[in-house]
C-alpha cells in the first residue's frame, strides 16, 4: 500500500496537485494476540519493530504508543550522531548505530537528512587536552575515525569562533563522521517502514499493566483492552521505572529533565557541531537555520516536560563563550525531555526478571544516535532469546555483577 | 525555577542547592549475609516515582545542612521539609521545624 517515494514519485504529484500522496502508515485496529509487542513508539521502539519484522520475519507485531509517535525524546533531542565512545563494548556498538544510520536513508526510503558534517570536542585547559588526545587514540585503536587538532587548527576549521576567549581554545577532537540527522523523520522513515512490512503501530494507547503468568509475560493490558503475546519488549526511556513497576520490577535507573533550545533561524554560520564540555556548550545548526543547543540535567527527579531557567542561562552562557556574536540572538522555544540516567551511562539491553519481557533504557542524553542499533540488538533478543554479541555486555546482571561500563567517567560525554 | 524552603534558612533560590537523590535508602546487613542481589538494589536500584518522592537536599551556598523533602516529581512542588533521621510527614500532618517554624512547603515560581 505504500507507494515508494521517489524523484519520479515527486514529479508526478507535482503534476497531479499534490493529491495522490497517501498516509505514511496504516492505522490499524488492535487485535488481541500479537507474536510481539513492543511498547513505546519513539525511535527505538520504532527501529524493534521495524527489524523484528525486517531481519527476523516476525510481522504479526504490534507498536504501543501512549501518545504520538516520536513526541518523546525522539522529538526533543538535538539529532547529534557520533560514536565517539571509550570503551570497545561501547565503541562497537555505537560504531555500528552510526553505520546503519549511513544507510538508513536508502535502507527506508525516506530521507533522514543525516549530514555527517562533524562532531567538534574542544579542550579548554592542559587537562581537557590530555583527555581529547586520550579520546582521539582510544576512538582510533576502537577502529573509529578521529582527529586531534590543536588550537591554530580548531580555528582553521570552525570559522568565527571567539579569537579571544577567557577560556582559550588549545586542541580538539574532530569524529568527521560524526553529524546530525532530522530526529522526525528517523522516527517517521521507520513507523512507515514498519507499517508496509505490517507491524501494526496503535498510538494514544496507554499499557495499563502487565499479564503474567508464573514468572513469564503474556501480554499486556491496555486503554484498547487486552493484547496477548508471550514476548513484549519496552523501550520508554523516562518512563522506564513507572513502567517496569507495573511488571513487579526495579530498575538502577533515575528520570531527569534535560533542556534543549533553539534560537530564531539564521543564515548558515555554523556548518559542524560542537561540543565544548568546560563551557557547557553543545551546538549545532539545523538545516532551518536555527542554532540547537543542548543544556545540561537538570539533577532532580523530573517527569515534567519542561526545563529550569538555571541551565538555560548556562547554556546560553556557554555558547556566548564561544561565540560572542551571538549576543543578540533570540531563543525560539525551549523545551525538555525526560531521559533514564543510569550509573555508568550505558544502555541496559536485553531479559528481565519476567520471561518474555525485555527492555532497552538507559540512554540517558545519548539515545538518538543509538536508534538504529538499540533497535536491532532489543529486535534480536526478541526473537531469539539471546543477547545480541554487540549489546553482550548491556545486559541488567552487570548492576549485580558488577561489571559496569563507566562511560560518564571515561569518554567525557556528559551523560 | 524552583524557591525551595529550607528549613534552617527559609525560602531560597534553587541554584543554591543541591539535591542529594532518594532518601531513607537503608544499607543492608550484616554484610556477611547480604546477596549480590540485594547489594545491587542498595546500590543502584530506585524508586523514580512519577509523583511524591522522598529525597535528600543540600543548602549548598547556605546554611551547608542536609534535610529531608518531600516532593512531586511532576509538578516539582515540594510538599514538606523535615530533617535527616526523621521520618516523613504524612500529608496533612503538620511538619515540624524548628529552627524556621512555619517554613513549610515550598513553591514553584
Amino acid at each position: 500500500m505504500t507507494r515508494r517515494y521517489s524523484a519520479l514519485s515527486l514529479l508526478r504529484e507535482g503534476l497531479n496537485g499534490q493529491r495522490g500522496w497517501e498516509p505514511a502508515w496504516r492505522d490499524p485496529a488492535p487485535k488481541t494476540r500479537y507474536d510481539a509487542i513492543v511498547i513505546g513508539g519513539g525511535g527505538h521502539g520504532l527501529a524493534t519493530a521495524y527489524y523484528l519484522a525486517k531481519n527476523h520475519g516476525l510481522t504479526n507485531v504490534a507498536l504501543i504508543e501512549r501518545g504520538w509517535i516520536g513526541g518523546g525524546n525522539t522529538g526533543r533531542n538535538t539529532t547529534i550522531i557520533r560514536s565517539n565512545y571509550f570503551f570497545p563494548e561501547s565503541a562497537a556498538f555505537y560504531e555500528f548505530s552510526v553505520q546503519l544510520y549511513e544507510k538508513l536513508s536508502d535502507e527506508l526510503n525516506y530521507n533522514i537528512m543525516f549530514s555527517q558534517r562533524g562532531m567538534w570536542t574542544l579542550a579548554h585547559d592542559r587537562h581537557g587536552l590530555e583527555m581529547a588526545r586520550r579520546s582521539a587514540n582510544a576512538m582510533l585503536l576502537n577502529g573509529i575515525d578521529a582527529e586531534f587538532h590543536d588550537g591554530p587548527s580548531v580555528y582553521a576549521h570552525i570559522p568565527g569562533l571567539n579569537p579571544d576567549p577567557r577560556f582559550p581554545i588549545l586542541g580538539g577532537v574532530n569524529q568527521p563522521r560524526g553529524g546530525s540527522a532530522r530526529h522526525d523523520a528517523v522516527a517517521w522513515g521507520y513507523a512507515r517502514a514498519a507499517s508496509a512490512l505490517g507491524v501494526d503501530i496503535i498510538q494514544n494507547c496507554e499499557v495499563q499493566d502487565f499479564l503474567i503468568e508464573g514468572g513469564q509475560v503474556r501480554g499486556v493490558e491496555t486503554s484498547h483492552g487486552t493484547m496477548r503475546s508471550d514476548r513484549v519488549g519496552m523501550a520508554v526511556a523516562g518512563h522506564s521505572s513507572v513502567l517496569a513497576a507495573k511488571a513487579g520490577l526495579r530498575l538502577p535507573v533515575s528520570s531527569y529533565a534535560l533542556q534543549a533550545f533553539v534560537s530564531e533561524p539564521v543564515k548558515p554560520c555554523l556548518d559542524t557541531v560542537i561540543l565544548s564540555p568546560a563551557t557547557g556548550t553543545y551546538l549545532s545548526q539545523s538545516d532551518k537555520g536555527e542554532l540547537v543547543l543542548g543544556a545540561g540535567l537538570d539533577l532532580y527527579l523530573s517527569y515534567a516536560q519542561r526545563g529550569n531557567l538555571p541551565w538555560m542561562e548556562r547554556a546560553a552562557a556557554g555558547v556566548l563563550e564561544l561565540f560572542p556574536q551571538f549576543s543578540r540572538m533570540r531563543f525560539l522555544r525551549q523545551w525538555a525531555g525526560i531521559v533514564d540516567v543510569v550509573h555508568d551511562s550505558t544502555p541496559i539491553i536485553g531479559p528481565t526478571a519476567v520471561g518474555g519481557l525485555y527492555i532497552n533504557c538507559g540512554w540517558g542524553t545519548g539515545g538518538f544516535k543509538a536508534i538504529p542499533a538499540g533497535g536491532w540488538c532489543l529486535a534480536h533478543v526478541m526473537a531469539t532469546g539471546r543477547s545480541h554479541p554487540l549489546a553482550d555486555a548491556f545486559g541488567i546482571e552487570r548492576f549485580t555483577t558488577g561489571a559496569l561500563i563507566d562511560e560518564a567517567s571515561a569518554s567525557g560525554i556528559a551523560h | 525555577m524552583l524557591l525551595i524552603d529550607c528549613p534552617f534558612c527559609g525560602p531560597r533560590a534553587e541554584i543554591e542547592f543541591r539535591c542529594g537523590g532518594e532518601s531513607h535508602i537503608q544499607r543492608p546487613g550484616p554484610h556477611t549475609e547480604v546477596s549480590d542481589a540485594e547489594w545491587a538494589d542498595y546500590l543502584y536500584n530506585r524508586e523514580n516515582p512519577k509523583g511524591e518522592h522522598r529525597e535528600r537536599w543540600f543548602h549548598a551556598a547556605g546554611c551547608r545542612r542536609w534535610f529531608n523533602a518531600a516532593r512531586d516529581t511532576v509538578t516539582h512542588r515540594f510538599r514538606v521539609t523535615y530533617k535527616m533521621g526523621e521520618a516523613c510527614p504524612e500529608a496533612g500532618e503538620s511538619a515540624v521545624s524548628e529552627a524556621a517554624p512555619g517554613a513549610v512547603a515550598g513553591g514553584v515560581i
